[in-house]
């Protein structure tokens, strides 16, 4: 039946969807390399036009912030309301600012 | 794209995945649930109860393997296709269908379950995939009906899914969805030329209605009284519109599609409840549907035997391009 298979590494896509626009994170895949990621990749998710350029990265090359350090790792932001503009008040007939 | 509503357990003896000890510590167990209560997303590195990791672990594998196998019956016609534009819409659909399956395989990878491992579940006869594929396509018309009704079940059950609490689940259910309009519709399209054809043409599209309508209100799995897991599932927020309930939104979509078609519904009890304002419909032949789906289905074995030669025969191929990637890897290492 199945034989013990060395799997292919596992690459993360990111695809732009037009001139302008970032790359996104979209998915991932399997592939040798990183040119048969980029093959592959368009051929899974670009199939409609939807992106113009694409970059591949393979998974383990990316850090991740831990999500149990969460709470001390956004915590700075939490009470610096004044980095929004909705903190200060602006008379009415100021209009738009 | 298909999936089983349902869980329906892997055969005994299926290796579970392996994971770290469960700590199921209370305070992680009630941020959990805390979440879950507040309808928000659960992503891969946080903490969730083993067996909410199981269960999305066989649901969502069993879902990949139907998009694998369900690429079979349909491939059977890709050859036999009556013009070279059904041709291409079929070549479309099919492969439409393996990204799908790719998608979902890499949502239940980030549940640490490897992508091989699934494959021999699968291959072995141990996971299972919607039973569903193991019916087969005898006509051109069945492969019209398979858009119509087959994919129509699917998006049924799809669309909530794309709400599911598991975040990786969620977005790939997204991206099938998007893609999944264009299966029912060309199907129903192709349908609707035939039924402008000779009598022997209309009468091929009914027969192919006959024989899967039925086969088509069992995908969404058994009624609610009999679906234990449900709840589970409900709670967890993987599921989130019940078998029967599905079941009732397609009867009730159905019935104007096929009057538009031509076509009848086999099932004398389908009449309009005004009181309930859904469609009444008949029993569903569940012995059948676990007959099938316990693998005595009439194509169950040639499906899997199938799908264990192409891998099979592809192993060389996959052998082939790492062995070029690591030649290419040395010749850069040593300029």
């Amino acid at each position: 039946m199945t034989t013990a298979l060395k799997e292919w590494p596992l690459w993360e896509i990111f695809v732009r969807s037009k001139q302008g626009l970032e790359h996104k994170h979209c998915g991932s895949l399997h592939a040798a390399d990183a040119a048969q990621a980029l093959e592959m990749a368009r051929d899974v998710y670009t199939r409609r036009q939807e992106g113009v350029s694409i970059w591949v990265v393979e998974s383990k090359a990316i850090t991740a912030s831990n999500p149990d350090e969460k709470g001390e790792l956004f915590d700075p932001a939490a009470d610096k309301i004044y980095r929004h503009p909705t903190f200060y008040e602006i008379p009415d007939e100021v209009g738009h600012m | 794209m298909y999936t089983q509503s349902f869980n329906v357990p892997d055969s005994p003896g299926a290796k579970t995945v392996a994971l770290a000890p469960s700590t199921e510590d209370p305070a992680l167990q009630a941020a959990f649930d805390a979440r879950i209560d507040a309808d928000g997303r659960i992503e891969p590195q946080d903490w969730m109860p083993e067996a909410y990791r199981k269960t999305l672990v066989r649901q969502i594998s069993q879902h990949a393997h139907s998009e694998i196998v369900g690429m079979l019956p349909e491939g059977n016609w890709i050859s036999r296709a009556p013009s070279l534009k059904r041709k291409a819409i079929l070549i479309a659909k099919v492969q439409d269908e393996g990204g799908h399956g790719l998608y979902l395989y890499s949502a239940a990878e980030t549940l640490g379950t490897s992508r091989d491992q699934m494959l021999d579940g699968l291959h072995s006869g141990r996971a299972k995939y919607s039973s569903i594929f193991n019916y087969p396509t005898l006509t051109w018309a069945d492969v019209g009906v398979i858009g119509w009704l087959v994919d129509g079940a699917a998006i049924m059950n799809q669309v909530p899914l794309c709400r599911c609490s598991y975040g990786p689940y969620a977005r790939a259910m997204v991206r099938v969805c998007k893609e999944e309009s264009f299966h029912q519709r060309q199907g129903y399209e192709a349908l609707l030329v035939m039924m402008t054809g000779t009598a022997e043409q209309k009468a091929m599209v009914q027969d192919a209605v006959n024989r899967w309508w039925w086969k088509c209100l069992a995908m969404f799995g058994p009624p609610d009284a009999d679906s234990p897991n449900s709840a589970q599932g409900m709670r967890w927020g993987i599921k989130r519109v019940s078998n029967d309930e599905l079941r009732q939104k397609f009867v009730d979509a159905t019935v104007p599609q096929a009057k538009v078609l031509g076509v009848t519904l086999p099932d004398p009890d389908l009449k309009w409840n005004e009181e309930r304002q859904h469609y009444d419909y008949g029993q569903i032949d569940w012995n059948e549907f676990w007959e099938t789906v316990n693998g005595n289905g009439p194509c169950n074995k040639e499906r899997l035997a199938t799908r264990v030669k192409a891998h099979n025969e592809g192993q060389w191929v996959r052998d082939a391009a790492l062995a070029h990637a690591a030649k290419k890897q040395a010749m850069k290492e040593a300029a």
